[in-house]
């Protein structure tokens, strides 16, 4: 025993040694005790600490897609380190990216409206595409609901390769989800309007404005949504809110929550309800039950209407075809979230304490049945919700959003608990849990005013369970107060253990922006792009761009008396050509491929008093105008630091006075 | 003209014999045979290959050569080098690249005849494929030196680095890179292959040496 006592420290020694990160002498857990004390952290600490902390070179095993609410980008987070490892610029210039600031240009103003720039956007609710129902990690949708956009991100290189506008409507909100397949993006409006932007005054709220969700073909194969191949659904003048598709069993169903219901036009300041009193008049407002399939079928048949040139199945159409079912749900609704089978929704509403569970195969029945409570004041049958229900399950007060493991529970978040409720579903989910059915089980308090939330791929048809994020609004006296801008917070909980063990084991401070939902994705489904595939890559066509400079064929071309090219790479430490001598008022087209083969080998160029930085990915091209009507000397320069010879990568950009 | 080909091509022998002494006479050209496979497949493999280590690679970056190409992170150790002024890779053993498979096939070739040839000339016959191993690493140490020794002075970096020739095999330092070069199996291949050579001389030898002596004698007589 004692010679392999010594063995063993003679090898423990050595390995010390070996390691030069490691102090010298021996660790123990009675040092991690000493360090605990010191700082103050309990048991549950440092067992939360042992379950996130990431040390160097270990990679996340889950990565969040989470949207970025105002800054009009899309955060990518690993879990459980809930580390930021990038952003994703979208709606709104990013200068490290590049983006809008001599590239991106043409993208961004895709979401102009009327030649007015819009460079800014509220992106909400991200969705990653689906093969059958499950994330393929392929692609990203996200909406602006400030400017009803809808962007397109490729996953191979995280960039955003379209954003198209809504020529219908001002908001959305219903959007982005998409069908199981990924045949539509769903895009659900929010704040009904006239069409298009059209005048009309408040008194004509009824007839003038209206509601909508609009259907984005998705071509996979292009990466692109067709615009050519999209249509609309009008709707009653609701304001529509979350949306789902459903899935397996329910597949070619979609469905969404709306407000407003009383048609309500506020005017608090002529001593009328205000929005808040008067939307949330009604007991209920009206879950929409919209067959696409048989949408698609419509408008295939070319039964719409061109408005703004946007084909829209008008209302009548809707009701006379049987694209549209409404039921009454709770007030003030926010999620309606479909089960992993698609056999069961969720809508939580969050002026009632209870989640209320519809069963699909009871909403079938129903419209086959035509069990009808009525119809709407727009002549939409309303199915008779004792017949749709299948459940409604006490949870808590402020419940929003739900999502799901794969253990036959479901989370429910609680806006005004400050909470995540965990309880059971029933019918074919009631195995995976020892509890009985639909009821609640737990509740993990967070902090604070939780919003969205997200587990493992909680949104699937195959959750995975073991860690769910609180999206949460409020942090209060999470973090050091930044000034009276404070950061919103992303609670990680521990969802791995069954009953009422979940706790919280992360904070994450997001000080850039309001991120509404976000989905939660196996890291290895997702397979990035290290470099371009090529040097000369185009990222905006996902090609080799035939224009693009290589070396020895760098040069600066007069193409007229008004039009120089530029043709340069980059390559550590050193931009070809080195000077670029133009004329004043020249327009200068200028090209530059970054040569390198490296992986993180990015440069980037700038040109000062241009507005231009571009950041140019190992093997990327990129090519951009500009009119140089200043005479003067300019230095250029790489704004990413690539090498030890970093600052000496620069030239001379000379405009010469014409006479 | 006629006696000078029967010299060289040594003293024949009948079958009946060589049946009864399978092995003595066998054993030549069989590792003759052995040593011209292994040469014929190490033109397919790796011949070297040097592992630069340095932090901000954490997979390394490799060099490898085979007889006709170099593969691995060429343009990266290019794009390297140019800081210290040395020229790009390409440029180097040109010509041993251009010409290295058909030389190979020669030498396999001349080995071929050798195990016809019964007399000492199969040891000139032997001797390039024996020797090559040795020859492709003085040749590539000589192009390191070539390279090492030869920077451009209007480098970046030419003041802080000195002038350098990494050994061809074993470890050596070039700024914060370690290099490890270590031989490839085509190298092996090859090495394995002379030793098959000499062992097929020295059967050779041991089978034709007599008969010769036996041959010379009877002239004499």
């Amino acid at each position: 025993m004692r010679t392999r006592t010594g063995f063993r420290s003679v090898l423990a020694a050595g390995v010390l040694l070996a390691g030069t990160a490691s102090p010298a002498g021996a660790q123990s857990m009675r040092d991690v005790q000493q360090a605990a004390e010191a700082r103050g952290l309990t048991t549950a600490d440092l067992l939360a600490a042992a379950k996130t902390f990431t040390p160097t070179g270990m990679k996340d095993e889950y990565i969040i897609f989470s949207s970025g609410g105002h800054s009009g980008q899309v955060f990518v987070i690993g879990v459980p380190s809930m580390r930021l490892l990038r952003t994703i610029a979208v709606f709104t210039p990013e200068p490290w990216q590049g983006w809008g600031y001599g590239v991106g240009e043409e993208i961004l103003a895709d979401g102009d409206v009327n030649g007015q720039p819009n460079r800014w956007g509220d992106t909400h609710h991200p969705a990653l595409s689906e093969t059958n129902g499950d994330y393929d990690g392929q692609f990203l949708f996200i909406n602006d609901k400030a400017n009803a956009r809808v962007a397109v991100i490729d996953l191979r290189d995280f960039e955003t390769k379209q954003i198209v506008k809504n020529p219908l409507i001002i908001n959305d909100h219903g959007g982005t989800f998409v069908t199981p397949n990924t045949e539509y993006v769903i895009e659900g409006a929010q704040y009904s309007t006239p069409w298009a932007q059209e005048y009309a005054p408040i008194h004509e709220y009824r007839e003038k404005y209206k509601g909508s969700v609009t259907m984005w073909k998705f071509d996979r194969e292009k990466g692109r949504i067709d615009e050519s191949q999209s249509f609309a659904i009008e709707l009653p003048p609701y304001w529509q809110d979350l949306s789902d598709a459903g899935k397996l069993v329910s597949d070619g169903y979609m469905f969404l929550n709306s407000i407003n219901t009383e048609l309500a036009t506020g005017g608090i300041e002529n001593k009328k309800p205000p929005f808040e009193a008067g939307v949330s008049m009604n007991a209920t407002d009206y879950l929409h039950i919209i067959d696409w399939h048989k949408a698609e079928k419509v408008y295939k048949a070319g039964k719409t209407m061109e408005v703004n040139g946007f084909p829209v199945i008008p209302l009548n159409v809707v009701i006379e075809e049987g694209l549209l079912y409404l039921t009454p749900e709770p007030r003030s609704p926010h999620g309606v979230d479909v089960t992993p089978k698609g056999d069961f929704l969720v809508v939580a509403g969050k002026l009632d304490p209870h989640v209320t569970v519809y069963s699909f195969a009871k909403i079938k029945d129903a419209i086959a049945n035509q069990t009808f409570s009525g119809k709407d004041d727009f002549g939409v049958p309303v199915l008779d919700f004792d017949s749709v229900v299948e459940a409604q399950v006490e949870v808590g007060l402020g419940p929003l959003h739900t999502q799901f493991g794969p253990d036959g529970y479901a989370y429910t978040s609680l806006f005004l608990d400050s909470a995540v409720a965990r309880w059971t579903l029933g019918g074919p989910y009631a195995s995976g849990h020892s509890e009985p059915d639909w009821t609640l089980v737990h509740k993990t308090p967070v902090h604070y005013n939780v919003g969205h939330i997200g587990a493992a791929e909680g949104d699937t048809v195959s959750p995975d369970g073991k860690y769910l994020v609180s999206y949460n609004k409020w942090s209060v006296d999470r973090f050091f107060p930044t000034g009276p801008l404070l950061p919103q917070n992303f609670q990680l909980i521990d969802i791995s253990k069954q009953g009422s063990e979940m706790p919280v084991i992360y904070d994450m401070p997001i000080g850039v922006g309001e991120p509404h939902y976000a989905q939660i994705i196996k890291a290895d489904k997702l397979d990035p792009w290290t470099v371009y595939p090529e040097i000369g890559w185009d990222p905006q066509t996902q090609a080799v761009d035939p224009w693009a400079p290589r070396p020895k064929m760098e040069r600066v071309e007069r193409k007229d008396d008004h039009t120089v090219e530029v043709y340069m790479t980059a390559v550590r430490s050193h931009f070809t050509p080195e000077h670029v001598v133009v004329k004043e008022g020249d327009k200068v087209i200028w090209r530059i491929t970054n040569i390198e083969r490296a992986v993180d080998a990015t440069h980037g160029f700038c040109v000062p008093q241009f507005d231009i930085n571009l950041s140019l990915e190992p093997g990327e091209t990129a090519t951009f105008e500009f009119i140089a009507d200043e005479p003067g000397t300019y230095p250029y320069y790489c704004t990413e630091f690539c090498s030890a010879l970093h600052l000496e990568m620069m030239g001379y950009f000379l405009v010469e006075p014409r006479e | 003209m006629v006696s000078l080909l029967d010299s060289i091509i040594g003293p024949r022998l009948d079958r009946a014999e060589i049946q009864q002494n399978e092995i003595r006479y066998g054993a030549p050209g069989f590792f003759l045979l052995v040593a011209r496979l292994l040469l014929l497949v190490s033109l397919f493999v790796p011949f070297w290959h040097m592992e630069l280590v340095a932090p901000q690679y954490p997979d390394n970056l490799h060099l490898i050569a085979y007889v006709n190409h170099l593969a691995g992170d060429v343009s990266e150790i290019d794009s390297l080098n140019h800081y210290i002024g040395m020229r790009p890779l390409g440029e180097a053993a040109q010509v041993e690249r251009s010409i290295g498979v058909y030389v190979l096939i020669g030498f396999v070739m001349l080995l071929e005849l050798a195990s016809w040839v019964h007399s000492r000339w199969a040891v000139l016959l032997v001797l390039p494929a024996l020797t090559f191993p040795i020859a492709f690493l003085v040749d590539l140490h000589l192009w390191m030196s070539h390279f090492g020794m030869n920077l451009d002075p209007n480098a970046p970096l030419s003041n802080s680095v000195d002038p350098f020739v990494p050994p061809v095999l074993g470890t050596g330092m070039v700024g914060q890179f370690k290099t490890i070069a270590q031989p490839g199996l085509g190298l092996i291949l090859s090495s394995i292959a002379s030793v098959f050579m000499i062992l097929a001389l020295y059967f050779h030898r041991r089978a034709y040496l007599p008969l010769l002596k036996a041959q010379k004698a009877q002239a004499k007589a």
